[in-house]
């Protein structure tokens, strides 16, 4: 140990926050509290971004997750008007079913991660990493296919969402 | 290094402090000027025309009693209006709010935070912003206040989107995210190498008023301020507030509209610069009349705020979205694609 850096301090404390607002977004009765758990966690992995030098990606992590598809949570939850009073209580095999697919999630996840630390890291100790200009380039040189091909899904997904919110389609 | 901190906290209470005190007189300045509007004096009895009304207002405030909803959720209810207020207060910190001051061969920036992504940084704490409303709306229980959180939050998050494609076009225009690099390159008045004013809002006049709509909107005054209609919805969002904390959303907004006024300046007008800058010498005598510039044109923005909201009347809820998404979203994507094809012709891209 002997000398910890400022940054193992700042990844502590956001890895501490992160983990269990996570934890407890999931077991607080009330959804608008998760709603809220779930907004510090994004809060915290936007930090873990600026840690990485990688700015760019943190305020648009906040700009979209945090400021656009939370927002649009809370409408859902505010217009349905959900407590824990009106919550439907799910039979005993759904309870089961949902436990099993999770654990089998979980393995999965772990069985991918195992092999993580011998991941090359991408310099993130390069200051201008993060920066748009280089973040540009790299998407629009390097991946500009799959970029497109990311838009085009959005775009579909857009004319899906309008469709489906249309009450009367002629 | 110590300096440097001490230098950067006294400057952070500098505006913290201008902030709220012209978001109070914004308050006397609005009941002034709709008194103009309305052939009536307005405020005139707390100190000579007034002035101490902000003050009476603020210590009347504090005093009244506080009233917390016996049914509404506690945490909730209290965190809505300190939410709000976080937001608008946090955006001010990157804004240059005047050149370089040099003292002892040093710079000292009149700046809080020169951060690469500014731009972004303010799209960001704004996008924030409407979970105050919303969180105080719901926690109310009460069906006027809830409507009028849904309304405020669909108009910031339609409204969004026509003023992020407008800031992209601003952004396709100067090739930056720094809110430093954007006001510098508006140096002056009139750009001798391109032989064109140097300010953003004469190089694409249609991005700056398709903005200034959207920050109408973002900041939930007239005539988009559905969101506390008192005609339909009592007090909106805020009625079941008392006290301090209905200070606090109302004081809220008014920060908001300084910020943004703040904002427009810089993106659109030029920011601290001024014309004939170039031919003062002293450096620090042009950072003080930069820096009254920039307040005086963002106290301009304010007054156009007020003017705007004494004058024209309300939308209808169904009038604001259809403007937002079928004219302001669609011409500002024609903007942006015509100011792309501009700037592919003429080569700077």
């Amino acid at each position: 140990m002997g000398h910890i850096t400022i940054t193992q301090i700042l990844f502590g404390v956001l890895s501490f926050v992160a983990i269990i607002s996570g934890v407890l977004m999931i077991f607080t009765k009330n959804p608008i509290y998760s709603v809220l758990y779930l907004i510090i966690t994004f809060f915290a992995i936007a930090g873990h971004y600026i840690l990485l030098n990688a700015q760019f990606l943190a305020v648009v992590h906040v700009i979209v997750y945090a400021g656009a598809i939370m927002v649009l949570f809370l409408f859902v939850i505010m217009m349905l008007n959900l407590n824990k009073d009106t919550e439907p209580h799910k039979p005993a095999w759904i309870q089961i079913a949902a436990v099993t697919a999770g654990g089998i999630m979980m393995v999965t996840l772990v069985g991918a991660l195992k092999g993580a630390d011998q991941m090359k890291l991408a310099q993130p100790n390069d200051a201008n990493i993060g920066l748009v200009n280089n973040l540009g380039k790299v998407l629009f040189n390097d991946f500009l296919v799959p970029f497109e091909l990311s838009s085009v899904l959005f775009l579909a997904a857009m004319v899906g969402a309008v469709m489906l919110s249309k009450k009367n389609i002629h | 290094m110590s300096t440097y901190i001490i230098y950067k906290l006294i400057l952070v209470v500098a505006v913290f402090a201008i902030s709220l005190v012209i978001a109070m007189y914004s308050t006397y300045g609005e009941r002034k000027i709709a008194g103009f509007f309305q052939d009536r004096l307005g405020p005139n009895r707390a100190g000579p025309f007034g002035i101490l009304q902000p003050v009476a207002d603020g210590v009347k405030m504090f005093m009244k009693e506080e009233i917390i909803p016996n049914v509404s959720n506690k945490f909730l209810f209290i965190l809505g209006p300190g939410l709000a207020m976080l937001t608008s207060l946090c955006t001010s910190a990157v804004i240059p709010w005047g050149p370089d001051l040099v003292i002892g061969g040093v710079k000292y920036p009149l700046q809080v935070a020169d951060i690469n992504i500014g731009v972004l940084y303010l799209f960001g704490v704004v996008s924030i912003g409407v979970y105050g409303i919303m969180f105080g709306g719901w926690a109310s229980n009460n069906k006027y206040s809830l409507i009028g959180a849904l309304r405020s939050s669909s108009q910031m998050i339609s409204y969004e989107v026509a003023m992020g494609i407008s800031a992209i076009t601003l952004i396709m225009i100067t090739g930056s995210l720094s809110t430093t690099q954007i006001v510098e390159q508006q140096h002056g008045f009139y750009n001798e190498h391109s032989h064109w004013l140097s300010w953003n809002v004469f190089k694409n006049p249609l991005t700056f008023l398709i903005f200034f709509i959207c920050a109408l909107a973002e900041t939930n005054r007239a005539p988009f301020d559905l969101p506390e209609c008192e005609t339909e919805l009592v007090g909106g969002y805020h009625t079941e507030y008392s006290s301090m904390k209905l200070g606090f959303y109302l004081f809220a907004e008014y920060v908001n509209m300084f910020i943004s006024s703040a904002v427009m300046a810089l993106f659109f007008f030029g920011g601290y610069n001024f014309p004939w800058m170039d031919q003062i010498a002293n450096p620090n005598a042009v950072a003080i009349i930069g820096t009254v510039v920039m307040f005086s044109k963002t106290i301009f923005f304010i007054f156009l705020f007020m003017w705007i909201r004494w004058t024209l009347p309300r939308f209808r809820y169904d009038q604001l979205m259809n403007l937002g998404w079928k004219i302001l979203i669609p011409l500002s994507i024609a903007n942006m694609i015509a100011t792309g094809i501009l700037l592919w012709a003429t080569g700077r891209i």
